[in-house]
């Protein structure tokens, strides 16, 4: 056997497991999936997702959680997608690069890397304890707000940024001012690609737990919110609760596998939302 | 026109203020968490008001937080284990006063306890009692057990985390710093390998129809919630590792480092794959041309090239693994002991706040020390993200 062909083979076997390491990084995926799909999809009725807990949460349905974790994602949308894009927007527009530029990057790059249970220690400490507000939506949305902020202002920063520089130039050599360009030519341009991954975003709002658990989550509460400051269930906190310290274990199993798929839809549909937007512009700008 | 430029104004201060939020947001993490966590440092640990009192003939002056729990265990039963005389250690709390003394002796609203303690501790030299500060006279009788303040050693090296023991409270989190520690880069070690593999594939070997089944495939491995993989855990990799191994119990630091592994894949492929695929194309070029394989190059051009980046995969990895909640409180099982190996519970610092911060009492030593501990989950995500930064930084100016 040759040099050449001993660099080959030990380049094929290279290849051949990395390859096969790949494929069971998608295997994990579709085990996780399918697993509890599978045990969860027959769960999934009209009543499931209409009806009250029953009987020690072993029976009925989750609507509450449904809508309680709808809320939180509205008021979280409320917080973080106004400051978020405007933030985005200054921070590419408006800032050189250097030393202001950098520091609230960074300060960004820090928020969105602070542990989602440290915001429950914050949440809980300022909007439940200080500011009053109570275990409430409007704590819990303000805390999972702050929570996704720094994905928002990322998302805007770095759509903006793909924008080429001429577009610009254009805008303003045409008599536009600053404001302007970016209101009617920058943001328009870039909205497609922030829309991409405000949608993301509320899939990581809709999943977290640890941020909710001591600014809003109720254990059992089975009726709707009437304002800002009432209480609710959410979906994965009734996840967390009937799979590990319900009533009842064994008999809320079926329910915890209907609240998972619930969950896991969620994230689906938001992903696919996502990249089917995503593949339907990027078509339309080739043909433009 | 006027009022367009006013606008105008208004529209930049809006943009400017915004801007601002994130630091700001993080200033008021650091301001609530340390205000609340610094105040644990104020604290005698010992439960309420309490003071610790002995009879002033024991020859014991001083005891440790460790000797008054082990006392009122009963794990300690003799004065002559603290250097005291041979007597049986008997344990006076105002949880058993009414053995003592009957209801007559006290009088209607207790006015005598203060006065009966006194004598029960003058009538029994191998007393320890505790009582409330209220019940306290001062005389010669007894003596009071000098307690410091839990002090910032106490805390982080504290070997017990005890919090609702009494009358002694422990906070040592270093079971839970270490528990913390282990799973995290238990979890790091197994899915670096595999994700770095990934990457490479991705950017290096695989062709675009490959590339467009993976993307999506770790998007959504990163888009799945933590409590989903928790359960997920919980129902499948608990029970498997229970059997595999034939432990007694499934919940173990091995289960919580699989699930961890799983869950920083998605960073680890996504940051390591940028990296690789920042190689100029010019470099790698340069080696084909002397005719190194793709492998070679790879091994030998590319890897290094982006090894900073590669590195700040790994880093960013264990920076999210470290700050994992619901996945690891969920199948770790949670036991506050220093972990001596992966097949026996652990606990980790986020698991132990979100297990217990809704039992604490508001404002009590319990409740400090939590915020305590996410101050040390604060510093330590901090130093990350900043190393981090700094890799990515130093890469950018090369």
């Amino acid at each position: 056997m040759g040099i050449s062909d001993r660099k080959k083979l030990a380049e094929n076997l290279a290849f051949w497991t990395f390859r096969m390491l790949s494929f069971s990084v998608i295997a994990l995926l579709f085990t996780i999936l399918g697993f509890i799909l599978y045990n969860g999809l027959s769960v999934i009725s009209w009543d499931f997702i209409t009806k009250m807990p029953e009987d020690g949460m072993t029976k009925g349905g989750i609507y509450p959680a449904i809508i309680g974790t709808l809320c939180l994602i509205g008021g979280s949308i409320i917080v973080a997608f106004p400051i978020g894009i405007m933030s985005g927007i200054y921070i590419n527009e408006y800032t050189k690069k250097g030393f202001f530029r950098n520091f609230i990057q960074l300060m960004t790059a820090n928020l969105s890397g602070i542990p989602s249970i440290v915001f429950g220690l914050f949440g809980m400490s300022l909007f439940v304890n200080q500011l009053g507000f109570g275990d409430s939506i409007l704590a819990g949305s303000l805390t999972l707000g702050l929570l996704v902020l720094p994905i928002v202002i990322r998302t805007t920063e770095e759509s903006l940024k793909a924008i080429d520089n001429s577009f610009r130039y254009a805008s303003l050599a045409l008599g536009a001012s600053k404001l302007q360009t970016i209101a009617r030519v920058t943001l328009p341009m870039a909205l497609p690609n922030i829309i991409t991954g405000l949608i993301l975003s509320i899939g990581r709002v809709s999943g977290e737990t640890a941020p909710i658990l001591f600014t809003v989550a109720a254990y059992f509460l089975p009726k709707l919110p009437t304002s800002v400051f009432d209480q609710v269930m959410a979906l994965p906190y009734h996840l967390y609760v009937i799979s590990t310290s319900g009533t009842n274990i064994t008999e809320s199993r079926a329910m915890a596998y209907g609240t998972a798929v619930v969950l896991i839809l969620i994230v689906l549909i938001l992903n696919l939302v996502a990249s089917a937007l995503r593949k339907y512009l990027i078509n339309k700008h080739k043909i433009n | 026109m006027f009022v367009k430029k006013y606008l105008n104004k208004i529209i930049e201060g809006l943009l400017l203020i915004s801007s601002t939020v994130t630091t700001i947001t993080v200033l008021l993490i650091v301001f609530f968490l340390f205000r609340e966590g610094s105040s644990l440092f104020n604290e005698v640990p010992i439960e309420g008001e309490n003071i610790i009192l002995l009879n002033s003939s024991n020859k014991v002056d001083h005891l440790s937080v460790e000797n008054i729990k082990d006392i009122f265990d009963q794990k300690i039963t003799h004065w002559n284990e603290l250097g005291g005389k041979n007597d049986s250690i008997i344990l006076f709390s105002l949880n058993n006063f009414k053995s003592y003394f009957s209801e007559e002796e006290l009088g209607a609203n207790y006015e005598h306890l203060s006065y009966k303690i006194d004598s029960l501790i003058q009538v029994n030299p191998a007393i320890i009692a505790v009582i409330s500060k209220n019940y306290y006279t001062n005389n010669k009788n007894s003596k009071i057990i000098p307690i410091n303040k839990i002090s910032l050693s106490d805390f982080i090296f504290g070997k017990g985390w005890f919090p609702t023991s009494n009358p002694a409270i422990q906070v040592g989190a270093l079971p839970l710093i270490l528990g913390t520690l282990m799973v995290s880069l238990l979890a790091i070690l197994i899915a670096l390998p595999i994700g770095l593999a990934t990457a490479i594939y991705m950017a290096e070997v695989a062709n675009s129809k490959m590339r467009n089944v993976l993307k999506p495939v770790i998007e959504l491995l990163a888009g799945i919630p933590s409590v989903v993989y928790g359960f997920f855990g919980l129902i499948v990799i608990v029970p498997a590792i229970q059997s595999w191994f034939g432990l007694p119990v499934g919940e173990t630091a091995l289960a919580g480092s699989l699930i961890l592994a799983i869950m920083a894949l998605p960073t680890i492929i996504t940051v390591s794959e940028d990296a690789i695929r920042n190689t100029p194309r010019s470099v790698k070029e340069a080696s084909l041309a002397l005719g190194a394989t793709r492998w070679q190059t790879i091994v030998r051009v590319t890897l290094p090239y982006s090894l900073s980046g590669i590195s700040a995969a790994a880093i960013l990895g264990i920076g999210r693994a470290i700050g994992e909640t619901m996945a690891v409180l969920m199948v770790t099982g949670n036991a506050a002991v220093i972990p001596t190996s992966i097949f026996e519970p652990v606990r980790t610092i986020p698991a132990t706040i979100a297990a217990e911060l809704g039992e604490a009492p508001h404002g009590g030593i319990h409740y400090k020390a939590l915020f305590g501990l996410g101050c040390v989950l604060f510093i330590i995500t901090l130093v990350i993200n900043l190393w981090v930064e700094a890799i990515s930084r130093k890469r950018r100016y090369k």
